[in-house]
């Protein structure tokens, strides 16, 4: 299939980006949208032009690297999929593609389409982990977790960190990722001591670095590639409305 | 947001089930218009209760702009680099529209307090009986008053679906099938406040009540 | 020709660390036996950890935790991304709490045998030993495992293993060992122990003193190269099946941080065991980037076949009657049927694909087959099972894995080969420690489904903390300066090279040459060798090798993101590597675990092992670019699994 894309180009994080359109030729509909751009680099870089940097590495949807922008939907058309795993077929052929990178103060532009998350680490530095030092666990049977929870705890485990949610959300807020990981260690036993401290300072962490607030828009929820619910945000406030009532 | 929201929707269905009063009956109407000026009396003078709420709603109102404002501005700080491509909605219509359904919202409550309170820009003037206001004012050649009005209401309904839910979701609810739950009675109440709401202007400008 | 063309064979080399006596005591005694480091001095020891997987994210956070001050680099934007992540199977461990006879010397035995006997029990001994430990840590960290409705550990069985030990959250499990790793290293980042350097690639070690002292980085958004210092350096970068091209390893997987180790002088062992993983999705054309694992569970209920008749194989596979399939696993190994190790099960994919009854574009995929699941067990059943395993098939292929059966395709998946390391996991270099899948020590020729992210985490948390101990207690070592003879060397090296790579300006991208590496390494040395074509592949990849370094085409400059520079020197590496593959596969004349030599099979066409002449690891010393790498025999022994031949029949 013959496509166009038009792609945001930016040399650096201070200079000034604009879209440009490229035509990409001979596309096969088995090829997924991120080996589409790298047939683009190819051609670019043999004709002497710079080649497009994006962010990209486990290609099987789970490491989170990848993020873009396509025609205005984070992660693309496909429900549920990350960019790595959508596929040229849900294209049709003459298609003109907006690609841009996540959009948000949070997460600066570096170069084309990649951008620095680094934020999202400060919020798991600031709360988002449970102590227990190596070897000082007790066996593993020692508390059983009803599976209910392990099951629930897991769903809200597996979000990959890639930024969809912010880039999604209108106000440009992390929440979604935040109160999954609320949700992932509140539910488990093991994350009840530090249950409290561990939303007042995620949340704090996240003011700070220069993230929106939630409306609950829920723009983030739809385009989460592993479907995140929106009620974890619900979550969230009940822990945060007891932590601070109980300070 | 959440807790002065819930302030106005209380509000809201108490001022609809006050303009209900006059399928009752003109007098009865004016009678309740009366009664609200002589709440609290004789503890407090004259209307003094009726401006105590309306303070109480003022600084409601003053707080959920000044939240909505507060957001609104950290929302922009967050992206200050807008998408070339015009994002889709894929949440809710109701959702994304929050901020310019408020505004909208807010210059109709300025018009409608100086038609039917004042009786400023009313053709019944600000000395005749509320009923009166309401009917002149709603009379069938000002059909396009009354087409304002619904837009406007229809407006606060979608307003109110997603805030009443989206008010629940702050305050903590977290199941699904809580969700489930909030999401029906945000869509019913806001489904009966419009009904309510609309019932007034309709049967007038229809000759209804008149 | 005769081999000693390509290699030259030196002095034995022997593991001086671990202890000899029983085997169930060899761990708690160089546990005694290692000096420690008291907790006061800790804070004057630096340690660099390249690499946040597994293995370096459990390795930095424990240290840091310890008391050292850590240092840690990785590629990838963040340290939750290193591709630990795509694990999806699970981690064994002998908890026995199915009762179902596990027990750690089952485990040691297990995977002593199921590497082909090629392993040192001592490692291995110790790896099942701690392996109990590793869910203790990974479940107080909050790892959401699958559970039982009573609320306890749920466990099932894995690739090979006729116990449930293998525990599993859903088919996700390396990715929630890592973000258990990563929260804890976080947790070090915000106390301050670990200072971290997210989009950083190690380009060189500094040697000082005959020690490893620091590495040479490159900032990769900036471009900015730097020395830093320390008192050890761990390597955990993981392995190296990129150097296929094609392979399920993320795309920034790559050896340059031990291949420069190695070029240092640390010795490279058994480079030629690769493993490759039975159930792929198959290729869909030359647009292809990377390859996509299906978990190896999905042959619990699975079954797989290919037609009877090669004039079948372009029919639909409903179409195919019962009686015309050939479930040939079943009818070849019916005592482990499809659970056969994933090297018996790529070969026989790979033979029946040979024989012309491949199916799918290319002819080169086999069916693995649901509709007997289904029927048994019900629709929801295997949903709940593998829901997101099919989902993932049909993203990707765009079929229906309940309607029409998957296509699979063996591939690269792991290297069992890496840098040679003893018994602390210190390399031939003081000072240079390897951890995970970048050291070759626990899995011999073959590695045991969910097995890696166990050893990836026994490393991290458990073995390297307590060694490396006894090297630091020697420390601090004196201060390196930025200006010393081997700092300024090593930072030269690292400069010219990068301004070499951009100079070259030639007419082929460096996609190109590393595809073109790949299909040789695919062809020559990957799931069947013979002399001739590891010979003519060695000559090949030497043509590539000269080609890359006059007609390579860099764009861009270096003092930024350059994505093309990073990888320019990844294949460059990759290409050295090859040939050294190459080479040990071609001395290796036996067949052993994922290793098949033509030449050595029996007259059924199994595999067939020399434990005569091969039975050690092959540890290889750089002797330049053009000089001949050098053999060091480390002889294996084996006091309690005595070898036998693997039979899965």
């Amino acid at each position: 299939m013959d496509i166009k894309v038009r792609v945001w180009r930016q040399a650096s994080p201070s200079a000034a980006g604009k879209m440009v359109t490229y035509d990409v030729k001979g596309i096969s509909p088995d090829a997924s949208f991120l080996e589409m751009i790298d047939v683009l680099n190819e051609t670019l870089i043999l004709s002497g032009d710079d080649p497009i940097a994006f962010d990209h590495d486990c290609r099987e949807g789970i490491c989170g690297m990848c993020s873009m922008v396509i025609n205005g939907v984070a992660h693309g058309p496909e429900k549920a999929t990350t960019t790595c795993q959508l596929h040229m077929r849900k294209f049709s052929d003459g298609d003109v593609i907006d690609v841009e990178p996540w959009r948000a103060a949070a997460f600066p532009v570096i170069k084309d389409l990649v951008v620095d998350r680094t934020a999202f680490d400060k919020i798991i530095q600031a709360g988002g982990y449970i102590t227990a030092p190596t070897g000082t666990a007790p066996d593993a049977h020692a508390t059983p977790v009803p599976k209910k929870d392990a099951d629930a705890a897991f769903e809200a485990a597996t979000c990959i960190g890639c930024g969809a949610c912010v880039a999604a959300c209108p106000n440009g807020s992390s929440m979604l990722f935040t109160a999954a990981k609320i949700a992932h260690l509140g539910l488990m036993p093991q994350g009840q001591p530090e249950r409290d401290s561990r939303v007042i300072d995620m949340l704090q962490a996240q003011d700070d670095a220069g993230f929106g607030g939630c409306t609950n828009a829920g723009e983030c929820t739809t385009v989460c590639p592993k479907g995140i619910p929106l009620s974890l945000i619900g979550r969230l406030n009940s822990d945060y409305r007891k932590a601070v009532s109980k300070r | 947001m959440a807790v002065s929201g819930a302030l106005l929707v209380f509000f809201l269905f108490a001022h609809a089930a006050g303009n209900l009063k006059i399928f009752v009956g003109e007098s009865d109407f004016n009678h309740y218009a009366e009664w609200l000026r002589e709440l609290g009396t004789p503890l407090l003078p004259h209307a003094w209760f009726l401006w105590i709420q309306r303070v109480g709603l003022l600084v409601a109102i003053g707080l959920h702009i000044w939240a909505a404002a507060a957001l609104t501005i950290r929302a922009k700080k967050a992206r200050p680099v807008k998408y070339a491509h015009r994002p889709k909605i894929q949440g809710s219509y109701a959702a994304r529209t929050m901020r310019w359904g408020g505004v909208i919202i807010v210059l109709f409550v300025i018009w409608h307090i100086l038609d039917l309170t004042l009786g400023k820009v009313n053709p019944a003037g600000g000395d005749a009986d509320p009923s009166a206001r309401v009917i002149e004012g709603f009379a069938p050649d000002r059909w396009y008053v009354t087409i304002f009005y619904v837009l406007a209401v229809v407006a606060v309904g979608f307003h109110l679906r997603h805030g009443i839910w989206s008010a629940v979701r702050t305050l903590g609810q977290q199941t699904t099938a809580g969700e489930r739950r909030a999401k029906t009675i945000a869509l019913v109440l806001s489904v009966i406040l419009v009904a309510m709401y609309l019932s007034v202007p309709i049967a007038v400008t229809t000759g209804l009540v008149g | 020709m005769s081999a000693n063309d390509f290699w030259a064979e030196g002095e034995p080399v022997f593991d001086k660390a671990a202890p000899d006596g029983p085997v169930e005591t060899r761990w708690e005694r160089r546990k005694f036996s290692a000096k420690l480091v008291n907790p006061a001095n800790r804070r004057k020891l630096t340690v660099i950890v390249v690499g946040t997987g597994l293995a370096g994210g459990s390795a930095a956070a424990t240290l840091a935790e310890a008391g050292y001050r850590v240092k840690s680099y990785c590629y990838q934007d963040s340290p939750r991304r290193a591709h630990s992540i795509a694990a999806q199977g699970g981690i064994n461990a002998a908890k026995n709490y199915r009762n179902d006879g596990d027990s750690v010397y089952r485990l040691f035995y297990d995977t002593v045998k199921g590497g082909d006997f090629r392993a040192r029990e001592s490692n291995v001994y110790r790896l099942a030993q701690v392996s109990v430990n590793i869910i203790d840590q990974c479940v107080a960290q909050g790892v959401p495992f699958a559970r039982e409705y009573g609320g306890l550990l749920d466990n099932r069985s894995f690739g090979g293993t006729q116990v449930s030990r293998t525990f599993y959250a859903r088919g996700q499990t390396g990715q929630q060992l890592l973000l258990g790793a990563y929260q804890a290293l976080e947790r070090q980042i915000g106390l301050g122990n670990v200072e971290m350097n997210a989009r950083h690639e190690m380009l060189e070690l500094i040697i000082v003193d005959g020690k490893a002292r620091g590495i040479v980085v490159r900032d990769m958004v900036t471009g900015e190269i730097t020395t830093e210092f320390a008192d050890a350096v761990v390597l955990a970068s993981g392995g190296y099946g990129n150097v296929f091209f094609l392979s399920t390893n993320a795309k920034g997987c790559n050896v340059t941080a031990s291949w420069r180790a190695h070029r240092k002088g640390a010795l490279f062992a058994n480079p030629c065991y690769t493993q490759i993983h039975p159930t792929c999705i198959p290729e869909s054309g030359s647009h292809q980037s990377k390859l996509t694992l299906m978990s190896e569970s999905l042959r619990n209920d699975g079954r797989v076949w290919v037609p009877k008749n090669a004039a079948d194989c372009q029919k639909p596979a409903g179409e195919i009657a019962e009686e015309d399939r050939d479930y040939y696993l079943e009818r070849i190994y019916p005592s482990f049927g499809n659970l056969v190790p994933r090297d018996i099960a790529s070969r026989a994919a790979k033979n029946v694909c040979d024989e012309g009854r491949g199916v799918g574009p290319g002819g080169l995929g086999v069916y693995l087959d649901f509709a007997d699941a289904i029927k048994r067990l019900g629709r929801k059943a295997v949903e709940a099972k593998y829901g997101n395993l099919f989902e993932m098939y049909e993203r990707i292929t765009g079929e229906d894995p309940y309607e029409t059966p998957m296509r699979i395709y063996p591939a690269v998946h792991y290297t069992m080969g890496g840098l040679w390391v003893d018994y602390d996991l210190q390399s031939t270099i003081p000072g240079l420690f390897v951890v995970g899948e970048a050291n070759f020590s626990d899995h011999g020729a073959n590695r045991l489904g969910a097995s890696a992210l166990m050893q990836g985490l026994a490393d991290g948390y458990f073995v390297l903390p307590n060694t490396i101990s006894n090297y630091l207690a020697a420390g601090p070592f004196p201060a390196v300066q930025a200006t010393d003879a081997p700092v300024v060397e090593a930072r030269k090296e690292v400069e010219d090279r990068i301004a070499k790579f951009l100079s070259i300006d030639g007419d082929r991208t460096v996609d190109s040459f590393h595809r073109e590496l790949g299909q040789i390494m695919w062809e020559y040395c990957g799931m069947e060798r013979t002399e001739e074509g590891l010979t003519k592949a060695i000559g090949l990849i030497r043509a590539l090798k000269e080609e890359f370094w006059t007609r390579v085409k860099v764009p861009g400059k270096g003092e930024e993101l350059n994505q093309n520079l990073e990888k320019a020197g990844r294949v460059a590496d990759f290409i050295e590597l090859g040939e050294l593959m190459c080479i040990d596969a071609l001395h290796r004349r036996e067949s052993c675990g994922g290793h098949f030599r033509a030449e050595s099979q029996t007259p059924d066409g199994e595999a067939l092992r020399h434990d005569d002449e091969f039975s050690y690891a092959a540890a290889w010393e750089y002797f330049g670019a053009d000089g001949k790498p050098v053999l060091h025999k480390e002889d294996l022994n084996f006091e309690y699994v005595h070898p036998s031949t693997r039979s899965y029949k």
